[in-house]
C-alpha cells in the first residue's frame, strides 16, 4: 500500500487552506474536509506506507492495522461532528487549530515508529492549546499555559524514554515494550500524562472547562484516547495499569460529585471512563483489550455528546455553574433530551452504547476472577450515573428555576448532537457493528439476562440514592483542590520563599560588606580626612622648634 | 410537536411517574429473585437483588466520601488561586 493519502496530511493541508476562505465557502470546507478524512480512513487497507530512512532511522509514517483503525475511525467521525458543532463560530484560528489537532491525533494512531509518534504527539499539544486560549480571557490564558507546561514536561519524559529505549534495543519500531527495557517506565509515564492517570491528571480538569465551547469537543475526544491507544499498543498486560485504572475510575467520580462547573464535572468523568480503558489494558486479556478499544470508541461519541450538551447550555445562557443554572428544560428541551442520551450512554444503560462496551471491561475482570476490580468498577458505574446522568441534568435543566429564559441552541449544534446521539443508540442496539471492527474477534453478548438485570438494578437503585440525598447534592460555590495545587499554589510559594531567602541572604552579605567598607571609609577619613590627624597643617613655630631640637641633638652628638 | 410542552406535561404528572418508577424498581428486584442466575464467577452473582443493594450502597457511599472529603479537605473559595 504505497499510494495511500495520509489522513493527517489531508487535514494539515486542508487546515492551511481554511484561512483563505470566507463565509459559506469556509463553512463548506470545514465540513468537506472531515468528510474526506472519513472516506480516506474508512477505505484504508491494512498495511504500512510512508517508510523512509532519515538520519539512519527507519521511519514508518503510516501503519494501519485493526488496532490503529478502531481509533482512526472514531477520530474521523468526531472531527466531522465537532466541525459541524462549531460551524457558526467565526474564529478561523480555532477552526485551523481543531483540524490540525485532529490531524496530529490521527498521526499518533497511525505512527509505526516512536520518532513519528513523538513528532505528532508534540504537534497535538501545540495545536490543541489554541482551543483553550481562543476563549480569550485571562483564566483561559493561564489555564492554557499550565496545560502547555504539563504536556511539555510529559513530552520531555516521553522523549527521554524513547532515547533510552532506542539506545537499549537499537530499534525505533513502536511495538509492545518489554519491562526490562531501559525506557519502559519513562515512556509509560509520558503516555500516562496524556491519559490523565492520577496524580498526573490535573491538567485535564484544569484546562478543559476553560476551553472554548466548541474546542472542548475535540479536546474531550482526542488527547486521552490517543494515550489509551498508545498504552494498548505499548503496555498491554502491565499489571500496574489495572490498579491505576481502578483508582482513576473512582477518583473521577468522586471529584465529579464535588464539581460545580458543569464541564469540570464532565472532565472528571473523562478521567473516570478512561480508568476503565486503562484497567482493561492492564488486564491484557483479549476480552479486556477489546473492551478497552470498544469503550474508547463509544466513549468518544457519548462524551462529545455530553460536552456538546453542556456547551450548548453555556453558549445560550453564558453560565457554566450548577449553582447558577436550573429550570431551563422548557426552553432547551431538545438539548436536554439529546444530553440525556449521552448521560444514559455513559452510565451504561441498556440499550445504549456505553452498556455494550463498559460491560466488556467489567466482564474481563470477572473472567480473570478479579473480584475487587469488578466490585470497584461497578461502584464507579453507579457514581457515573449519579453525576453525569442525574446531578448535572437535574440541577441544570430542572431543580430551582434560575430565571434564565434561553432560546434553543442553533441548528448546527443540535444536528451535531443528534448525529452523536444517533450513533450512541445505533451502537447500543447493534453492538455487532462495533464488535466487528475490534482488534480481535469478539465473543461476548452484552444482552444476557444476567447483565441486563445486574446493570439495571445497580443504576436504578443508585438513582434511588440520588433522590434520597438530592438536597445535599446541589452545587456548592467552591472549587476542589486537586494535584494541580502543587504547581498552582505550593510551587509558586516555594519559589517565592526561595526568592525571599536568596534576597535576605544577599541583602545580609551586601550589608556586611557595606559595613566593612563604611568602617574603612570612616577610619581613612579619621586619619586622612579634613579633621584627620595626618591631614592637619602644622604651624611653622612648631617646625622651628623641632629644627632647633634636632640641631641641638646633633650638636650634642658631635660634642660627645 | 412542541417538545418543551410535552416535557412540561410529564413534569406536571411527576406523581404518576414516581409510582411507575416504584413499580419498576420492585419488579426488577422480584425478577432478579425469581430468574435463576446465569453467572457464578463470584458468589454474589447468584444472590437475587444484590445489584439493587450494591447500587444503593455505592451511591450513598460515594456521596458521603466525596462530600466528606470536600468539606474536610478539598473545598476552597472560588478565588483561592487568584492572587
Amino acid at each position: 500500500m504505497t499510494d495511500v493519502l495520509h489522513p493527517s496530511l489531508l487535514l494539515f493541508l486542508g487546515a492551511a487552506v481554511l484561512p483563505l476562505l470566507r463565509g459559506r465557502a469556509q463553512q463548506a470546507w470545514m465540513l468537506l474536509l472531515p468528510a474526506a478524512v472519513i472516506a480516506a480512513v474508512f477505505s484504508m487497507p491494512h498495511g504500512t506506507a510512508g517508510a523512509l530512512t532519515l538520519f539512519g532511522m527507519d521511519l514508518v509514517i503510516l501503519r494501519a492495522d485493526a488496532l490503529s483503525l478502531v481509533f482512526a475511525y472514531v477520530f474521523a467521525i468526531i472531527t466531522l461532528v465537532g466541525a459541524l458543532y462549531a460551524l457558526h463560530v467565526k474564529d478561523t484560528t480555532q477552526h485551523v487549530a481543531a483540524l490540525a489537532y485532529a490531524g496530529s491525533a490521527l498521526g499518533v494512531v497511525f505512527a509505526g515508529d516512536l520518532v513519528t509518534l513523538y513528532v505528532f504527539w508534540e504537534l497535538m499539544v501545540f495545536s490543541s492549546v489554541w482551543l483553550i486560549w481562543c476563549r480569550r480571557n485571562p483564566v483561559s490564558m493561564a489555564a492554557g499555559f499550565r496545560y502547555l507546561l504539563v504536556h511539555a514536561l510529559g513530552g520531555v519524559v516521553l522523549l527521554g524514554g524513547v532515547i533510552l529505549h532506542v539506545l537499549d534495543t537499537g530499534s525505533i519500531a513502536f511495538e509492545a515494550f518489554s519491562a526490562d527495557s531501559a525506557g519502559f517506565y519513562l515512556i509509560l509515564i509520558g503516555f500516562m500524562v496524556n491519559a490523565a492517570v492520577p496524580p498526573l491528571h490535573a491538567w485535564l480538569a484544569d484546562a478543559y472547562p476553560e476551553a472554548t465551547v466548541t474546542g472542548a469537543i475535540f479536546l474531550s475526544a482526542l488527547t486521552t484516547k490517543t494515550a489509551v491507544y498508545t498504552l494498548m499498543r505499548g503496555f498491554p498486560g502491565t499489571e500496574l495499569l489495572v490498579v491505576l485504572g481502578v483508582i482513576m475510575a473512582l477518583y473521577g467520580v468522586t471529584y465529579a460529585i464535588l464539581a460545580n462547573d458543569i464541564r469540570r464535572l464532565l472532565a472528571y468523568h473523562i478521567i473516570s471512563q478512561v480508568g476503565y480503558m486503562v484497567a482493561g489494558v492492564g488486564m491484557g486479556s483479549i476480552m479486556a483489550l477489546n473492551g478497552s478499544a470498544a469503550h474508547a470508541f463509544t466513549h468518544i461519541l457519548y462524551k462529545a455528546l455530553l460536552f456538546m450538551g453542556a456547551g450548548a447550555v453555556i453558549h445560550m445562557t453564558g453560565r457554566a455553574k450548577v449553582t447558577e443554572l436550573g429550570g431551563i428544560y422548557r426552553y432547551m428541551p431538545i438539548t436536554f433530551l439529546l444530553y440525556m442520551i449521552g448521560g444514559l450512554s455513559i452510565s451504561a444503560f441498556p440499550p445504549l452504547s456505553g452498556f455494550v462496551s463498559k460491560t466488556m471491561v467489567v466482564e474481563a475482570a470477572a473472567l480473570d476472577q478479579r473480584a475487587w476490580v469488578w466490585l470497584l468498577l461497578s461502584l464507579a458505574s453507579a457514581g457515573t450515573f449519579l453525576s453525569a446522568g442525574l446531578k448535572l441534568p437535574w440541577f441544570t435543566f430542572f431543580g430551582k428555576d434560575s430565571g434564565l429564559r434561553p432560546d434553543e441552541a442553533p441548528w448546527n449544534m443540535l444536528l451535531a448532537m443528534g448525529i452523536a446521539a444517533f450513533l450512541c443508540i445505533f451502537i447500543g442496539i447493534f453492538p455487532g457493528s462495533l464488535y466487528a471492527i475490534m482488534p480481535a474477534p469478539v465473543e461476548f453478548n452484552a444482552y444476557s439476562t444476567g447483565h441486563i438485570l445486574w446493570e439495571l438494578q445497580l443504576l436504578l437503585f443508585a438513582g434511588v440514592g440520588f433522590f434520597l440525598l438530592v438536597d445535599r447534592l446541589g452545587g456548592v460555590k467552591k472549587i476542589s483542590l486537586d494535584t494541580d495545587w502543587l504547581y498552582r499554589w505550593l510551587l509558586p510559594r516555594i519559589a517565592n520563599g526561595a526568592q525571599r531567602l536568596v534576597d535576605y541572604v544577599w541583602q545580609g552579605l551586601l550589608g556586611a560588606l557595606m559595613n566593612r567598607l563604611r568602617w574603612l571609609v570612616t577610619t581613612v577619613n579619621r586619619h586622612h580626612g579634613p579633621q584627620g590627624i595626618l591631614a592637619r597643617t602644622w604651624p611653622t613655630g612648631s617646625m622651628v622648634l623641632w629644627v632647633a631640637v634636632m640641631l641641638a641633638a646633633s650638636l650634642l652628638v658631635y660634642y660627645l | 410537536m412542541d417538545v418543551g410542552k410535552w416535557l412540561e406535561y410529564l413534569v406536571d404528572h411527576a406523581r404518576i411517574l414516581r409510582w411507575i418508577a416504584y413499580v419498576l424498581l420492585a419488579s426488577l428486584v422480584v425478577a432478579d429473585l425469581l430468574i435463576p442466575s446465569t453467572y457464578d464467577r463470584f458468589p454474589w452473582e447468584s444472590w437475587g437483588g444484590f445489584g439493587a443493594l450494591y447500587g444503593l450502597f455505592s451511591c450513598v457511599l460515594l456521596i458521603l466520601v466525596a462530600k466528606g472529603l470536600g468539606y474536610l479537605l478539598l473545598y476552597r473559595g472560588e478565588d483561592f488561586y487568584d492572587d
